[in-house]
């Protein structure tokens, strides 16, 4: 399995990853590594096997719907890079 | 050529619960931004999602209500993408194991029932709000919104016209506001709509290419944009294109749909189990008592109004279209005890049409259900006519006095006494004799002439059956 | 003994006897870490004072008879649990100054039990790593030779604990990031069952792995730490209903009838012999001490990397989502627009293997690779977790190595991604099946650093674990060997 460079380029793009070329090629390489590797997994027939989605017993885990204190703002607020009249700003988003 | 129209809809509806859906901070809209947010609906490092049981509740109770299987477990998943109002970088949604399936509701259009298919409901929570108006090179977030949950109900493409897929919105918000879990307000984006539709040529099977479309945010909206968009893909088919796969926007000023094209990124949601969330174990009893708290649903209480009170499909249909129109009619039935048609005629003639004249709804009614009982008894006992009754109603809406006050005040009474009919019918005839002798000739039709005459000279008071019989013996009496 | 190398079970005897003050117990540590912690690198975070106003709180509460098992003692945490009082980078540059506005549970529990938070420590960034190494700030050293890393990714609370400079330490371990650091710096560290302590509070790397744990100076310390974080948290629906017990009962009752598994799997090629030869002794002591040894097999063993890398990465290409430089975190903005400016902070924001584990994790949940990748590795998760619960029908615990080898040298297996994550064999399915294990220490390899010894156990079944761990630890004195700093 190897992973081309346009494909790194375009994972990179949806996972929001600005990356230089030497990272691209770097990646290209580690990624199609891992993957041969992985893909002894295809030894195995998992027909029929069902895919273990959750670690959690299940059982009764909700919660009443009882309101809570809502975090007062300025203290939400005052961890963000950029704020604005109470709201988290951010570079214009083009619509 | 002509086509055939196949329309989906997807229908949010954001519950009326107390708290969002994974934490306890209030979703009631309105606050000043982020007010209500916590370190959960923010998205903070290290914080985990709890699942509202109330939300669940709702999506029981909306899936029971249109006939679905309740899956249990089900399963929340993490639908992902990137976006300034999304905390997490994906939204907690429900993907292939949602918590209802395979159901169906019921639709009135030109007076036959319509089965149309729901693939599915499920839970989610919805996104906060960028806000770019008046601001130069920056946008604002406010996440007062995200985490308020919403139920999203998915049609099978069963919708063959605009007219069928308003009727189907009208159902869905009907049966959410009647199970009290959506307040069903549109505006405000309460319970908010998108559609899927393409066009097929007549007889084809296969569908054709769709078209997702949305902001549609009124019964109104949906329609032109519906109709709008049937329009532009005939005349791109007729013209011999094709129609591209997009999202298009409903824009209600110009009147046109427009493509996102170029506007939204190519999405590739990778859909992943939420392991936050452990599976959600629905127990029997839980759907047992559900449905034993279900109230009457439209089509149920359509069906009664129908054998109950012997009304027409599409009078119990107009009646139950809301839960408050429903209960309107039904208090002022049981506050007179009869004549169930009278009532639902002056419901649904006089009343509705001067509440649309006043641009209000029937819940900000100011004429009570008992005011327009007595009117109709009224009626029914013949103290008034029919006729008199628009005028007393007109003179008894948005007062806090009885139709009989009314009636007495104003001396509209009605009058039956034979002899004072009589003598209004005299003075017609002495005044006509040229009629009545034609009349008497053969020329049968001068008889509502002189119905007319004796009507308008007792003011519209005199019992028109004793008027129509008294007539009769005059005019033969002169022959 | 200076006051700084006793065990949490040793401090609390001499706190509730009067013999020492909590302040005088903390002074000791914060000396320690004075002379020390500029050589091992332990804490991204120490605030002596801070440090000191929780010492004098808890001596109230001893004075005032309210004294809790855990009240005076000073107790590290890893960089990645939220503390109000601390920051919480998680080693990271894109959380580098962020402080939450709440407490995690495990800060909190520790807040209400008295205890003194003496700092967060150094780990591989968002707990992506075997080494420390991918920490956005300095390396942590391992305590038993400086040029070799303490493992990880909780190298820094092993290190601490192994360097005296704090009693006890918590970690988290997603794939053996408790165990393999504890196995590199001769301490006992313990990673429950998935479920027994609350993820609230811990910034996730794989929410379906992760799971917090004790760091400690012995198995007895192990168990009263686990006591104090154990329990249902109403803030983590993945934290279980079942009520913890108390670990310390039957601790000490022996190992006599035991059924203990050695699966052979985890005696391969690639493993030290020295380890092979440390973990064949520690078979041999539990035999003398009634045990009855049961050789099995786990047949999928050799597919749980690459099982674990496909989830592990899915989930954390998830989990950092959230980190967009919008509403906490060091954003990037270069001017130019919203798209531009996540792709700068994320960018910049990642270390290299942070990078790699996101972009694996995306691609193998990206459209048409699910179900041959993501998919496909929880069907073998099912698997592997099968193996297990058909091993522990025959046996009540399994007795492994930790890790292959001991602690290498800072920058040997940076080069080789794919090496650094094989060296994870031993520990990984515990985390793949939920199940509790712990790592404690069986001798020293060629190198003098040491050795790990693993029991893994059933689900639920700390107590087993811990049981063997004791009877070991109690036979033998390799917990009691120290590095010489």
């Amino acid at each position: 399995m190897s992973i081309e460079t346009n494909e790194v380029r375009k994972i990179a793009q949806l996972a929001r990853l600005e990356l230089t070329d030497d990272e691209v090629t770097s990646l290209s390489a580690d990624m199609s590594n891992i993957l041969a590797y992985i893909a002894q997994l295809n030894e195995l027939d998992t027909t029929g096997v069902p895919p273990l989605e959750h670690a959690a017993e299940a059982g009764e885990t909700m919660r009443d719907d009882t309101p809570r204190p809502s975090l007062e703002r300025e203290r939400g607020l005052s961890v963000a890079p950029k704020v604005e009249n109470g709201c988290f700003a951010v570079p214009k988003i083009i619509e | 050529m002509e086509y055939n129209v196949v329309i989906g809809l997807e229908v949010h509806c954001q519950l009326s619960t107390r708290t969002k859906i994974f934490c306890g901070c209030s979703p009631v809209f309105g606050a000043e931004p982020n007010r209500q947010t916590c370190p959960i609906c923010l998205g903070h490092p290290g914080v985990l999602p709890v699942l509202n049981r109330a939300v669940v509740h709702a999506g029981i109770m909306a899936g029971l209500a249109t006939h679905c299987e309740i899956r249990s477990p089900n399963v929340f998943s993490r639908k992902h993408y990137f976006y300034p109002d999304l905390p997490k970088g994906y939204q907690i949604s429900q993907y292939d194991k949602p918590i209802c399936e395979h159901g169906h509701l019921e639709i009135l259009v030109d007076g036959e029932t319509k089965r149309i298919g729901l693939t599915r409901i499920h839970m989610e929570e919805d996104a906060g709000k960028n806000m770019h108006e008046g601001l130069d090179g920056v946008s604002h977030v406010d996440l007062n919104r995200a985490g308020v949950p919403l139920l999203e109900a998915v049609s099978e493409p069963d919708l063959r016209s605009p007219e069928e897929a308003v009727a189907y919105l009208k159902k869905m918000r009907n049966i959410v506001i009647y199970l009290g879990i959506c307040d069903g307000n549109m505006e405000r984006g309460n319970l908010r709509c998108d559609a899927n539709i393409s066009l097929r040529p007549k007889g084809q099977k296969e569908f054709g290419t769709k078209v997702e479309m949305k902001n549609m945010n009124s019964f109104r909206f949906l329609r032109q944009a519906l109709e709008y968009e049937i329009k532009r893909q005939t005349q791109v088919l007729n013209e011999g294109g094709t129609i591209v796969q997009e999202t298009r926007l409903w824009d209600a000023k110009r009147g046109v749909t427009e493509s996102m094209r170029g506007k939204e990124m190519a999405h590739d949601y990778r859909y992943l189990p939420e392991p936050d969330l452990a599976p959600v174990m629905i127990s029997d009893d839980w759907i047992e008592q559900v449905k034993k708290e279900l109230p009457e649903l439209p089509d149920d209480k359509r069906n009664r109004f129908e054998s109950e009170y012997g009304l027409s499909l599409y009078d119990a249909d107009v009646l139950t279209s809301t839960r408050e129109l429903a209960d309107y009619y039904e208090q002022t039935v049981k506050a007179f005890d009869k004549a169930p048609k009278t009532t639902c005629n002056w419901v649904m003639g006089e009343l509705m049409g001067r509440l649309n004249e006043d641009g209000t709804s029937i819940d900000a009614c100011p004429m009570s259900p008992a005011q327009l009982a007595g009117l109709v008894a009224a009626i029914e006992d013949g103290t008034i006519s029919g006729k008199i009754a628009k005028t007393v109603f007109a003179k008894l809406f948005g007062t806090d006095q009885t139709a009989m006050q009314v009636i007495e005040a104003e001396g509209l009474v009605q009058e039956s006494d034979p002899t004072a009919i009589d003598a209004m019918i005299t003075p017609v005839l002495d005044a006509n004799t040229d009629k009545v002798a034609a009349y008497l000739g053969g020329k049968d039709k001068l008889f509502g002439f002189f119905v007319g005459q004796v009507m308008k000279a007792s003011k519209g008071q005199a019992n028109p059956q004793l008027v129509n019989e008294r007539l009769k013996a005059l005019l033969a009496s002169r022959g | 003994m200076e006051p700084y190398t006793w065990t949490l079970h040793e401090a609390r005897a001499k706190l509730d006897a009067g013999d020492i003050s909590a302040v005088e117990l903390t002074a000791s540590l914060l000396y320690r870490i004075e002379q020390v912690e500029p050589q091992v690198l332990a804490y991204n975070c120490v605030a002596p004072e801070l440090v000191e106003a929780q010492a004098e709180a808890a001596d109230h509460l001893i004075h005032d008879g309210k004294a809790g098992p855990l009240t005076g003692l000073g107790i590290a945490l890893k960089d990645n649990m939220i503390t109000q009082d601390l920051p919480t980078t998680c080693s990271a540059r894109l959380l580098e100054g962020f402080v939450s506005p709440t407490d995690g549970t495990i800060a909190a529990k520790l807040k209400e039990a008295g205890s003194v938070v003496m700092g967060k420590t150094n780990m591989d960034e968002f707990a992506m790593g075997s080494s420390t190494e991918n920490s956005a700030t300095e390396a942590t050293r391992n305590p038993w030779d400086l040029n070799r890393a303490p493992g990880g990714s909780s190298g820094g609370s092993a290190a601490a604990v192994a360097a005296d400079l704090c009693l006890a330490a918590l970690g988290s371990d997603t794939g053996g990031s408790i165990r393999q650091p504890a196995s590199l710096c001769g301490v006992v560290g313990m990673k429950p069952t998935y479920g027994r302590v609350s993820r609230y509070g811990l910034v996730a790397f794989a929410s379906s792995l992760d799971q917090i744990g004790p760091l400690t100076k012995d198995v007895e310390d192990a168990a009263l730490l686990l006591n104090a974080v154990s329990g249902n948290d109403p803030l983590d629906s993945t934290s279980s209903k079942r009520e913890a017990p108390d670990f310390m009962d039957g601790l000490k009752d022996g190992v006599a009838g035991m059924r203990i598994g050695v699966p052979k799997e985890y005696f391969i090629d690639g493993t030290d012999p020295a380890v092979l030869t440390a973990v064949q002794s520690a078979i041999q002591q539990m035999t003398k001490l009634g045990a009855e040894i049961v050789e099995i097999s786990l047949p999928h063993t050799p597919y749980a990397v690459s099982t674990y890398y496909l989830i592990a990465t899915a989930e954390a290409s998830s989990n950092l989502a959230r980190f967009d430089g919008v509403r906490y975190g060091n954003r990037v903005d270069n001017g130019g627009d919203l798209l531009a400016m996540y792709m700068a902070t994320r960018e910049a924001g990642f270390g290299p293997e942070v990078k790699r584990r996101i972009m694996l994790g995306t691609y193998a949940l990206s459209a048409g690779y699910y179900d041959a990748y993501y998919k496909k590795a929880q069907q073998v998760r099912s698997l592997i977790a099968q193996d297990l619960t058909e091993a522990f029908e025959q046996v009540d615990v399994l007795l492994t190595p930790t890790s292959p080898t001991g602690a290498f040298k800072l920058g040997e297996r940076t080069a080789d991604p794919l090496k650094m994550y094989l060296s994870d064999i031993y520990t990984i399915s515990a985390n793949l099946a939920g199940v509790p294990a712990i790592s404690q220490p069986c001798g020293l390899d060629g190198n003098g650093v040491p050795i790990g010894l693993q029991f893994i156990g059933r689900s639920f079944d700390e107590a087993s674990v811990l049981k063997a761990a004791w009877a070991f630890e109690n036979a033998t004195d390799f917990h009691t060997a120290r590095p010489a700093l």
